[in-house]
Order: structure tokens, then C-alpha cells, then sequence
């Protein structure tokens, strides 16, 4: 089992928050990785740079953007930001906009997230976990059904 | 059966997508190693496996591989992917 509370503390949480566009909500999701000590300011520019590279593939299911970047200076440690927003905002992917959860992702490697990966990829293929987690009204009640 | 997840940078997206692949081959009695890259060095790479998934934006940088590229639109929709898998078996 993946160690959540290590990979998704309180502090990587943003839950029913504002975002005025796409780059909005990466820099709530990148703010979500520094206030956790994952990575520096300098990661969230390069999550943008992502897309704006890359186009909006990172919208990878309806409503589910997973904004991160390569494993860089700018990554401290591996870990995940949660970010739910209150307003859907568009991204530009046509199968899937728009988007209300963000997840961030910080990795050193392909590999030191694979058991926290394999819990998220578990529950948000789950309709009624994917329902739960936009319900739950703390870190704690998103980590639990992760966790389940 | 050998199958290569792309991804922009290979340590997110295909990552997800390698981990449901594996649950949807597991629950089919496919054996298959999944692998992940990221788009850059996935050309070099895709001749070596079987199929490659990855996502609409991307599917163009992997043209002239040989190998087939099927577009996974919902990364989370195992329905889709195991589709795509019987597919191509």
C-alpha cells in the first residue's frame, strides 16, 4: 500500500478553490507541491511550459488534468498536489474538458510513485471511488478512499 | 505481447495508463510487459514493442513507426482500453 500521507498531505490539498483559467490551476496545483515541500516555485512554471509545449494531453479523462513536468533541479522530493475546483475550467482538450480535479505530480523517477499512482489509476477507474472523491469533504476523507 | 505507454515526459500520463493497461490485461489472461517512454525517445523505441497507446496530441509525434499507435481518449476508462487491447491481440 502507498504511503499517502506522505505522498498526499494536508498541505498539497486544494479542495473547492477558484481557478481563473488552465494556467490558474496548474499554479494552484504547483503552489500545492511547494506548500509540501516537493518542489521549488521554478516546477509550476515548468508544468505550464508542459502545455504550452506539449498541447493539453494531460487531460487525460473527463474533468482530470494530471499537470507535472520531467524529473528536474526543481523537484525536491516525490509527491502528488490534489486540487478541486469549484468552477470547471477549460484546458483545450476536446474529449475532455473541462476539468474539476487537478492532481499534481513531482517524480524523481518513473518509478517512486508507481504505488501512489497505482491507487489513484485504481479508484478514479471506479465510478463510485471517482463520485467519493468529489464528495469528500477533507484530505483525510480523499486519502481513505484512495487508501480503500 | 510487448506494449510501450507515451506520454510527454514519461513519469505521469503513461505511467496511469501502464498501470491500467496491466490491470485490464491481467483481468483478459493476456500476458504482456508494459513499458513507458517519454515522446521523445518513443520513436526509437517503438519498433521494439508490439503496440504503442498514447494520447490524441501526442499520437502525431510517433508518425513513421512502424508498429501500431492507437489513441487512448480517457486514460481511465478500462472499457476503452480493453477494446483497443482485444484489438489489436
Amino acid at each position: 500500500m502507498a504511503d499517502l500521507n506522505k505522498f498526499l498531505p494536508d498541505e498539497a490539498f486544494a479542495l473547492d478553490v477558484e481557478a481563473a483559467d488552465w494556467r490558474d490551476a496548474i499554479r494552484l496545483a504547483g503552489r500545492g507541491l511547494v506548500n509540501a515541500g516537493f518542489t521549488t516555485d521554478a516546477y509550476t512554471d515548468e508544468m505550464i511550459g508542459t502545455v504550452e509545449k506539449m498541447g493539453p494531453y494531460i487531460v487525460i479523462a473527463p474533468g482530470l488534468a494530471l499537470a507535472h513536468s520531467r524529473p528536474s533541479d526543481a523537484v525536491l522530493n516525490t509527491g502528488l498536489s490534489w486540487v478541486r475546483l469549484s468552477t470547471p475550467v477549460e484546458f483545450g482538450n476536446k474529449n475532455n474538458d473541462p476539468v474539476s480535479l487537478v492532481i499534481g505530480l513531482a517524480g524523481r523517477d518513473e518509478n517512486e510513485h508507481i504505488e501512489v499512482m497505482s491507487a489513484i489509476a485504481s479508484a478514479l477507474t471506479s465510478k463510485d471511488k471517482t463520485a467519493a472523491l468529489a464528495d469528500a469533504k477533507t484530505p483525510d476523507d480523499i486519502r481513505r478512499v484512495l487508501g480503500a | 505481447m510487448n506494449i510501450l505507454c507515451v506520454c510527454g515526459n514519461g513519469i505521469g500520463t503513461s505511467v496511469l495508463l501502464k498501470v491500467n493497461v496491466e490491470s485490464v490485461a491481467s483481468d483478459l489472461g493476456l500476458d504482456v510487459t508494459v513499458t513507458t517512454s517519454d515522446a521523445g525517445s518513443a520513436k526509437g523505441t517503438a519498433n521494439m514493442n508490439d503496440l504503442v497507446l498514447t494520447s490524441a496530441e501526442l499520437a502525431p509525434e510517433l508518425e513513421g513507426t512502424t508498429t501500431p499507435v492507437e489513441v487512448i481518449h480517457n486514460f481511465m476508462d478500462t472499457d476503452e482500453i480493453q477494446e483497443v487491447l482485444e484489438r489489436n491481440m
